[in-house]
């Protein structure tokens, strides 16, 4: 009794137990898996003056490849905000046959090789594809465009905004919007006033991470983009081809500007979300 | 306004919720609906809200005075709703969830935004939350919330204003406070109130006529005086307070149930009284009509009155007594003291339609 007093006493006061071990391994796990490749990544860099790197991520070509990049994951992320807020609302609010399935399915971009989709693409969207021999005639190309870009990017990145959304709405409770409505609210109204502004955050940062995850995507739309310089060449691809080159200097460049523009916004979404989640738990902001 | 339910029926999939009910609600009453879980309570609630649609089939109608509201949707009802877990809009400060109603109505009718701001000054005022108003839910207690969650029904000045378990989250003291309030607020307003509760007590003190439910039915509309007094049935009798068992055999004029014998105006044949706890008196001897020998295992005085538990091998279940605090200290109540008691009334169901015949036993 007395020895157990004294080992209480001397003890630090926290309860749970295996803090320095559990936190410990996820420091080296982190270290070793995130921020030695990284460190490898600012050695590289190291070997450019500050002149050389200006020139080798302004260069005309990559310059090209960010506007293409930017462009498509924009449209890509603000497609998959859309239908990915529709899916989850689907998911969450509505019983029918075969939701399980579609639930699964949901994750499939996950688990499923980006080069697989990438094939599967193009090989459906080019010339003599099934979709592309429908919408050739019409007029849309979308195999070696930008719109196929797009469609590839949002293909890998619409687990993102699902996964997000899905259980902040399980959340909220249908008492809400039927409170919305009891107040004479329309469905509409109920929907733009009571039930976005709770998704709003989770959508956000759904809408970001798929953004972010586009930037970076590269073998699920290599085989679509068509890769013709100027047009339809991603920033990955301006990497991949700097590697082939054995600049492994400049392919760092390249990756470093991607590398910030991603770290940039998810600061940016992590703090305007704290902030919003703040004021619903009780703070001031 | 009075609310009258015609015929309405409930079904979920294969389960029936409601068998179909028939309901009259006279103007400015304020009617507890009580039952049990699963007794289909909130369900009508819900389907007088138009929350919830009744069964097509049988047609049932529900009139809210001389308007047939059977088909209107929820918004087009113009009713108050507070639900058990407030459901504020959590992302709004109190004073915008209070004029979500008013902010939501047709540009036409809609007040101006000087009005709005007075109207909800009123409201919060009313519910002695005005000091609160930039307040989020978030930062505010089980009670406040409860409070704002009226204040926003009220918004809209409801003829009929439903409640469903409006203080059940909430702790007993708070319950008290709000339940007084209520009571308050539905008399100087002048609005129809249905309100759903599982808390007998609750349903007792605050409503004018209780409606008493179980298995998707009405067991029995009254005054909460004559509920208590006459149930119409078994389940109500239960359901509105403890109740006492006993179970024996009846021969010439005596109930006998192991050593205990009880004097009853009964035909010979098994029969079950039941005894509210305040109707058995405690006593140090038999008297020559009632012989049922007791022991006290405990004791909890618990407000104006002393709960005494006491067994006996002639009992299955423990009885409850309840003693004034003068007789408890005349009979100098102990634990394990052996006392006898005496019935001073009882009640019997024969079978589920019969009324209560409350029997009045002389004390000798």
């Amino acid at each position: 009794m007395i020895t157990l007093a004294t080992r209480a006493g001397s003890a630090p006061k926290r309860v749970l137990p295996g803090f320095g071990l559990s936190l410990g391994i996820s420091l080296m796990f982190i270290s070793l898996v995130l921020l030695l490749p990284l460190t490898g990544l600012f050695g590289q860099l190291a070997g450019l003056s500050l002149a050389e790197y200006w020139a080798i991520i302004t260069e005309g070509r990559v310059v090209a490849s960010y506007t293409v990049t930017i462009g498509a994951a924009a449209v890509a992320a603000l497609v998959n905000g859309a239908f990915g807020l529709l899916l989850a609302w689907v998911l969450v609010r509505y019983e029918f046959p075969g939701k399980r399935l579609l639930d699964a399915l949901m994750d499939l971009p996950f688990a499923l090789p980006t080069a697989v989709a990438g094939i599967t693409l193009a090989t459906l969207y080019s010339s003599n594809g099934w979709m592309g021999r429908l919408l050739e005639p019409l007029g849309f190309q979308v195999a070696y465009t930008w719109v196929g870009i797009a469609l590839a990017m949002a293909f890998t990145s619409i687990p993102f905004v699902v996964r997000t959304v899905q259980p902040v709405l399980e959340d909220l409770p249908h008492e809400v919007d039927e409170a919305a409505l009891t107040l004479g609210a329309s469905d509409g109204t109920a929907f733009r006033r009571v039930i976005l502004p709770h998704l709003w955050p989770a959508l956000v940062t759904g809408t970001g991470l798929a953004f972010v995850r586009s930037l970076g995507e590269f073998g699920a739309i290599i085989f679509i983009a068509g890769n013709m310089p100027y047009e339809t060449e991603i920033t990955a691809l301006m990497i991949f081809v700097k590697l082939q080159e054995y600049d492994y200097a400049g392919a760092s460049a390249i990756a470093s500007v991607v590398l910030f523009v991603s770290l940039a916004l998810l600061l940016v979404i992590n703090i305007w979300q704290g902030r919003f989640i703040k004021r619903l738990h009780g703070g001031a902001g | 306004m009075s609310i009258r339910l015609q015929n309405i029926a409930k079904h979920f999939g294969t389960s029936r919720a409601l068998e179909p009910v028939n309901l009259d609600i006279r103007d400015g009453e304020l009617i507890g609906l009580l039952g049990p879980s699963g007794s289909g309570k909130t369900t009508l609630l819900r389907i007088i809200a138009g929350l919830e649609a009744a069964d097509r089939e049988p047609a049932g109608r529900i009139l809210f005075g001389d308007r047939d509201v059977t088909n209107l949707h929820v918004r087009d009802r113009r009713i108050g709703f507070v639900f058990q877990h407030y459901a504020l809009f959590r992302h709004m400060t109190v004073f915008d969830n209070v004029a979500f109603g008013l902010t939501v109505m047709p540009r036409k009718s809609r007040p101006t935004s000087g009005e709005i701001r007075a109207r909800v000054h009123r409201l919060l005022e009313m519910v002695k939350l005005e000091q609160l108003a930039n307040r989020y839910p978030a930062q505010l207690s089980g009670g406040q919330q409860q409070r704002v969650s009226l204040a926003r029904a009220l918004a809209l000045r409801p003829e009929v204003l439903l409640l469903d378990e409006p203080f059940g989250a909430l702790d007993a003291k708070v319950r008290q406070e709000l339940r007084r309030w209520l009571r308050h607020l539905h008399d100087e307003l002048n609005f129809t109130s249905v309100f759903v509760t599982h808390d007998q007590e609750e349903a007792l003190e605050l409503s004018d006529r209780v409606v008493v439910m179980s298995n998707g039915r009405i067991e029995q509309i009254d005054t909460p005086d004559t509920l208590y007094r006459a149930p119409t049935n078994r389940f109500v009798f239960e359901f509105l307070g403890d109740v006492n068992h006993l179970e024996g055999s009846v021969r010439d004029g005596v109930l006998t149930c192991g050593d205990a014998r009880l004097a009853v105006d009964l035909a010979d044949g098994a029969e079950e009284l039941l005894l509210r706890p305040h109707e058995v008196e405690l006593r140090e001897a038999a008297t020559p009509n009632a012989h049922m020998p007791v022991t006290v295992t405990a004791i909890s005085p618990v407000g104006a009155e002393v709960r005494v538990e006491l067994e006996a091998d002639w009992l299955g279940e423990p009885w409850l007594a309840t003693v004034r605090h003068a007789d408890y200290e005349r009979l100098g109540l102990t634990r394990g003291m052996r006392l006898f008691a005496v019935p001073r009334r009882w009640h019997r169901f024969p079978d589920e339609l019969s009324t209560t015949k409350p029997k009045e036993l002389e004390s000798a």
